[in-house]
């Protein structure tokens, strides 16, 4: 077991590093090169200074030199400076983490919390009319363009409504605000940012559940629960319930890499300060520190999440063999 | 559930998502089809007089115009045939690819499986949508170019499904029997094994295509998507909502017909995936 | 101790922006009304209270209108966030604009572009107009307190020039040879050749010598996000990717601004801007068209939100690859610039909010010809010129052509840009009025650049430059720009234009300079290397609480120190 895992960690660096070369490579492929983008059509700026700037960064480099620059800075944990503003590639970030932490982080609780009942009562109440709503209305969540949610939101409930505030994560006088009004006023802006997040990701683990819950519940020892007399309530939500949220917890594991890397989408249009704009921003920018170092999070972030989620799955479910699994 | 008994293969019964779903969606590629008779005036057609500029619906035009004088809904139903394409294209490219993988991974296994999954495992963990946008940011937007990326980006997820159902199905008699009769590896893959192996794929298949249609939509939000003037409904939806407080109509139309259509696409799938057979390898991921 | 009082000033309630203090009074004075009366109530309780109450909640007086009463906020808005606070080193429109308001340079700008003293007092020319001695202003003082003096202006230059800085902008300053510190408020500037663009190039934001010395990078020195100037506002706080906060500098030596704290947000979604602005999240944005127009009918906006207009300093263009064999020929482009009907393109696509030009000078600066050629619509006048250049409808097609070839131009553009897209789209159509066959290309900004631009690999390019308030245009129009990297990528070239520029860069006299770029932009409009389309205005809404605003041709911005709000209009109380 202890030896599985080893072998499974130990895998992750070679594909790390391959996709970081891969995405390097695709990078560099790109016509243009971060000079142009900023100083492309500049009359103050003369082309002597825009190749100053890029062997100033090394950009005259052919790639494969660049990359392993690149990656020798990188294996000493040093991701670099963006070549947009010179900062620390880790200290942007570290800005721009926790915004996104926060809303995918109480996007799939919440998901997580709404999600499950639903699918639990479609599969006890199995084609009656809630089955049949509740996956209409979370399929609907899930076939929307996701700016026009975000947008149509913004438009009802900030605009017309006035009930919640526009965009931003908090206000530039947010440090005269008391610690609960700070609170308030972080739960008024975070509230539409994640019923937009939220929605959409509802009907896969709606669905999920439902389906884990309907196999349960065919399985022989619920009828011998009932067999046994104990009520219909205590067989569902002992009974059924523990068996059917192991497998949906697995699955959570795969929810890590979304931690970290936002929706671009919902952070442009409710100007949530996350890692999502910062990655678009980057790629943009032809920031290539950035891209890179946002690249290979997510990237790891991914494989651990693959890996945790399959961990428990095993965990769970000793029938598994892991060799023969893929 | 309306049970209407076919008994056709495996057809249990057609239930109700699908006979909805399906629906929508001939009605949708119908008018994409039939565009030049459906459309009421030429989507192209630039009508730049004051007043009929971002005009509400009408009688005249019936979704309204854009900020050019354009006629919404003609646009709106030539949109739907580059939607419509990208989406069936796009699923197409993915599934000729993952179909071919799948099948030669799954039915030889050694080597080949290895160096295939490897590949898959990759592609996975690579953040799509990272990928798309860079990918088209470097090669530039254009429809060809969309379809072509978002194919080659959602191969992966079809090629695991056929490759599990190949690894299952290899080890029945009837492949036994034909290789002992000495049909050749080709003719087992396409003509015995993979016809069994198509239940999942459809499912996913079918969901796809509302996947891609979704992703373009996000694409042209960012201005890597169908390229104007030609219509796209996420191109329209993204002109659209800097007018949102004004004219409404050019945010609701193209954003309603993407939901209407995902949305059928998703119910015939998931009717599909109820009715197939329950004992279909759901992929946990 | 700067205490808010929030009460319903939130913005988010769009119906509730008025300020609330009174309100709050009401609310407060009710409560202390109950507690007190209550007679159960404890003393101490009611002590409490009263204490509370006179230390929270301060009962301002309604003050008169006072002008010089610093007070309020002003929030700006942007889609991008700043870089590099170090005026020299600023590359991007957010960073200039902090910069702006945190620095000075020895020259700026006043509200009719005309070069006028900021840090310096005055300045003087030499003879052979290779030297400019700077007297600066006395008692001046970094936001540290610490004096501010030539040394200060020297140590600027010396970094702008030293190329391991790599400043973005040294070209402008090439030619400087010596900064002298001739005393401690006199600088003296030595250049190889007479350079008339030198007094606007020398307003650039001064740094403190006695701060950024000590820095070996500045770029990744702390000062590239907390910059100390000696501008009217000092810097506050940066959150990466939500806001910037600047606050007044009570020191300033022009006069303390009347807006205690500039913040800028970064809104990255137009729309979304737009909803903010309505709603009074944000004091002021740039609209478009549409909005400037349409909004105008609904009454909630205008009760709260002014608009200006003013031209603004650029000018957008159709540029033809003079190396491309179709229009090489000056018939050809001549033809197809009156055949671009530009009057039609504002009202379109502009909505109106433009103005035509015919050179790359701006309409309302002494440099701008209004006698030179000005190709306004003329059907009759571009086919005829087509004919005599060979280009007939022989095939009956309806598409001219030419030994065979077909008149077919390809229009690039840059995506991104709505107004280029749509005039495009525009031009197209009035082109094949003509029977010329167009195709409109839209590319990636950096595939643009790269693919088209710097290869010269385009027919027709839709793009806009903005004009400088200096005339001089070396860098787009002489012919030495026209190489590689150059600006000059319709590759124009004409000795006496290019002989103009040389001259016109200096001639520090402003009558000779008029007669010059007169004269070289009347040329360039006879050559046609560019269909000059038009001009917009730009369109800034700014919230109607906030007063002195006076639309220039600098724009509005010039006078943000005068810019006030009235004591009964304050939304931000501090």
């Amino acid at each position: 077991m202890k030896k599985y895992i080893l072998k499974r960690l130990f895998m992750m660096v070679p594909m790390l590093f391959g996709i970081s070369v891969i995405m390097f490579v695709i990078m560099h492929l790109a016509p243009g090169d971060p000079a142009g983008i900023r100083y492309g059509l500049n009359p103050e700026v003369s082309d002597t200074a825009r190749e100053e700037f890029r062997s100033m960064y090394g950009l005259d480099k052919p790639v494969m030199v660049q990359y392993f620059m690149w990656l020798k800075r990188f294996v000493s944990l040093d991701f670099g400076r963006s070549l947009v503003d010179d900062r620390p590639v880790i200290e942007k970030v570290l800005a721009h983490l926790p915004a996104t932490l926060l809303l995918q982080a109480s996007s799939v609780l919440l998901i997580f919390f709404l999600a499950v009942p639903i699918g639990i009562i479609s599969a006890v109440k199995k084609n009656s009319f809630f089955d049949r709503a509740s996956t209409i209305f979370v399929f609907i969540g899930y076939a929307m363009p996701t700016f026009w949610l975000a947008i149509l939101l913004v438009f009802v409930f900030s605009f017309k409504l006035g009930w919640l505030p526009v965009s931003g994560m908090r206000p530039w006088y947010v440090q005269y605000l008391g610690a609960w009004a700070q609170l308030k006023d972080l739960l008024a802006h975070l509230a539409l940012p994640l019923a937009a997040t939220a929605f959409g990701g509802l009907a896969a683990l709606s669905r999920y559940s439902r389906s884990s819950m309907v196999e349960v519940m065919k399985e022989n020892f619920i009828v011998t629960a009932r067999a046994k007399g104990i009520s219909e309530k205590r067989v569902i939500l002992v009974h059924a319930l523990g068996n059917a949220l192991l497998p949906i917890v697995t699955i959570l594991g795969l929810t890590l890499p979304v931690l970290i890397s936002g929706s671009f989408i919902f952070e442009t249009i409710f100007a949530w300060p996350g890692m999502g704009r910062l990655g678009y921003e980057a790629i943009m920018h032809y920031d290539y520190p950035v891209v890179m170092g946002v690249g290979v999070m997510a990237t790891f972030l991914t494989l651990l999440g693959i890996f945790l989620s399959d961990m428990a799955y095993v965990l769970i479910d000793p029938r598994i063999r892991l060799e023969g699994r893929k | 559930m309306k049970a209407v008994n076919r008994g056709i293969g495996k057809l249990k019964k057609i239930n109700f998502q699908i006979i909805l779903g399906s629906l929508v969606i001939a009605v949708m590629s119908l008018a994409a089809v039939m565009a030049p008779i459906v459309a009421t005036y030429d989507p192209l057609e630039v009508d730049l007089s004051a007043d009929a500029r971002l005009q509400a619906p009408s009688m005249k035009h019936f979704f309204g115009t854009d900020n050019l004088g354009r006629d919404v809904f003609s646009r709106m139903v030539y949109g739907a045939r580059i939607s419509l394409s990208v989406g069936f294209i796009a699923v197409a490219i993915s599934l000729f690819i993952g179909l071919a993988l799948g099948a030669i991974s799954g039915y030889y296994g050694g080597w080949i499986d290895s160096v295939i999954m490897r590949i898959v495992e990759v592609m996975y963990c690579f953040p799509t949508f990272f990928l798309i946008m860079m990918v088209i940011t470097f090669i530039g937007p254009s429809i060809v170019n969309v379809m072509v990326v978002i194919g080659f980006t959602s191969w992966p997820g079809l090629c695991r499904l056929v490759r599990a159902e190949f690894l299952t199905l290899r080890e029945r008699d009837f492949v036994s029997s034909a290789k002992v009769q000495r049909v050749s590896d080709a003719r087992i893959i396409f003509r015995h094994i993979l016809p069994n192996a198509m239940s999942p794929v459809y499912v996913s298949a079918t969901l796809s295509v509302g996947g891609a249609i979704l992703v373009e939509s996000a694409l042209s939000f960012l201005g890597l998507g169908v390229q104007i003037p030609e219509p796209s409904w996420g191109n329209i939806l993204t002109a659209g909502k800097s007018y949102i407080d004004y004219a409404w109509w050019l945010t609701l139309f193209p954003g309603l017909a993407i939901l209407f259509t995902v949305l059928s696409f998703n119910l015939i799938g998931e009717g599909l995936r109820d009715m197939l057979d329950p004992k279909i390898s759901r992929d946990r991921r | 101790m700067m205490l808010f009082r929030a009460g319903k000033t939130h913005p988010y309630p769009k119906n509730r922006i008025k300020l609330k203090k009174r309100v709050a009074d009401g609310k407060v004075l009710k409560f202390v009304v109950k507690t007190v009366s209550f007679r159960g109530s404890s003393f101490v309780l009611k002590t409490v209270v009263l204490f509370f109450l006179v230390t929270c909640f301060p009962f301002t007086v309604n003050g008169e209108n006072s002008g010089t009463k610093t007070h309020d906020a002003y929030v700006s808005s942007g889609l991008g966030d700043g870089r590099v606070l170090i005026p020299f080193l600023a590359d991007d429109v957010t960073s200039s604009s902090i910069c702006g308001l945190v620095y000075n340079g020895l020259t700026k700008v006043d509200k009719d572009l005309n070069v006028t003293g900021d840090l310096a007092e005055r300045w003087e020319v030499s003879d052979d107009a290779r030297e400019i001695i700077f007297y600066l202003k006395k008692d001046i003082r970094w936001h540290d307190g610490k004096p501010f003096t030539a040394k200060d202006v020297k140590f600027t230059y010396q970094a702008i020039l030293d190329p391991s800085t790599a400043c973005p902008y040294v070209s402008g300053y090439s030619d400087i040879i010596d900064v002298e510190e001739i005393n401690e408020n006199t600088v003296k500037f030595v250049y190889k050749e007479p350079y008339a663009p030198a007094l606007l190039k020398l307003g650039m934001g001064i740094v403190p010598e006695h701060l950024f010395s000590r820095e070996k990078d500045l770029r990744r020195s702390q000062y590239a996000r907390k910059p100390i100037g000696t501008g009217p506002y000092r810097f506050v706080e940066w959150k990466s990717g939500e806001y910037m906060i600047l606050e007044a500098n009570e020191d300033h030596f022009v006069h303390p601004p009347y807006i205690r704290r500039y913040v800028y947000r970064i809104i990255p979604d137009q729309s979304v801007q737009f909803l903010e602005l309505v709603s009074g999240g944000i004091d002021s944005m740039e609209l478009n068209p549409y909005q400037f127009l349409y909004r105008s009918k609904t009454g909630e906006f205008n009760d709260r939100i002014e608009k200006y207009r003013y031209l603004s300093r650029s000018y957008t263009f159709v540029g033809y690859n003079l190396k491309d064999p179709i229009l090489r020929d000056k018939r050809v482009r001549q033809a197809l610039s009156y055949a671009i009907n530009e009057e039609e393109i504002i009202d379109s696509v502009l909505l109106g909010q433009g103005e035509t030009t015919t050179g790359p000078f701006m309409k309302d600066s002494p440099y701008y010809d209004h006698s030179a050629r000005s190709y306004g619509y003329d059907a009759v006048k571009a086919a005829m010129l087509l004919r005599e250049a060979g280009w007939s409808d022989m095939d009956g097609t309806g598409i001219l052509s030419k030994d065979g070839v077909e008149l077919r131009i390809v229009i690039t553009t840059n995506q991104g840009s709505q107004v280029r897209e749509d005039t495009a789209t525009v031009i197209q159509g009035q082109w094949a009025r003509l029977g010329i066959k167009t195709e409109i290309q839209v590319a990636a900004w950096s595939a643009f650049l790269n693919q088209f631009i710097d290869k010269r690999n385009f027919q027709a390019v839709i793009l806009g430059w903005t004009v400088p308030p200096d005339p001089d245009i070396f860098a787009v129009w002489h012919s030495r720009s026209a190489g590689k990297g150059g600006l000059n990528f319709v590759s124009f070239s004409n000795e006496s234009v290019d002989e103009l520029i040389e001259k016109g860069r200096r001639e520090f006299s402003g009558e000779v300079r008029t007669k010059i770029y007169r004269e070289a932009h009347r040329l360039i409009a006879e050559e046609a290397p560019y269909t000059f389309l038009f001009t917009p205005y730009a369109l800034p809404a700014v919230n109607r609480r906030i007063k002195g605003i006076d639309p220039a041709p600098a724009g509005i911005g010039y006078n943000f120190i005068d810019w006030h709000v009235n004591e009964q209009d304050v939304k931000y109380r501090f």
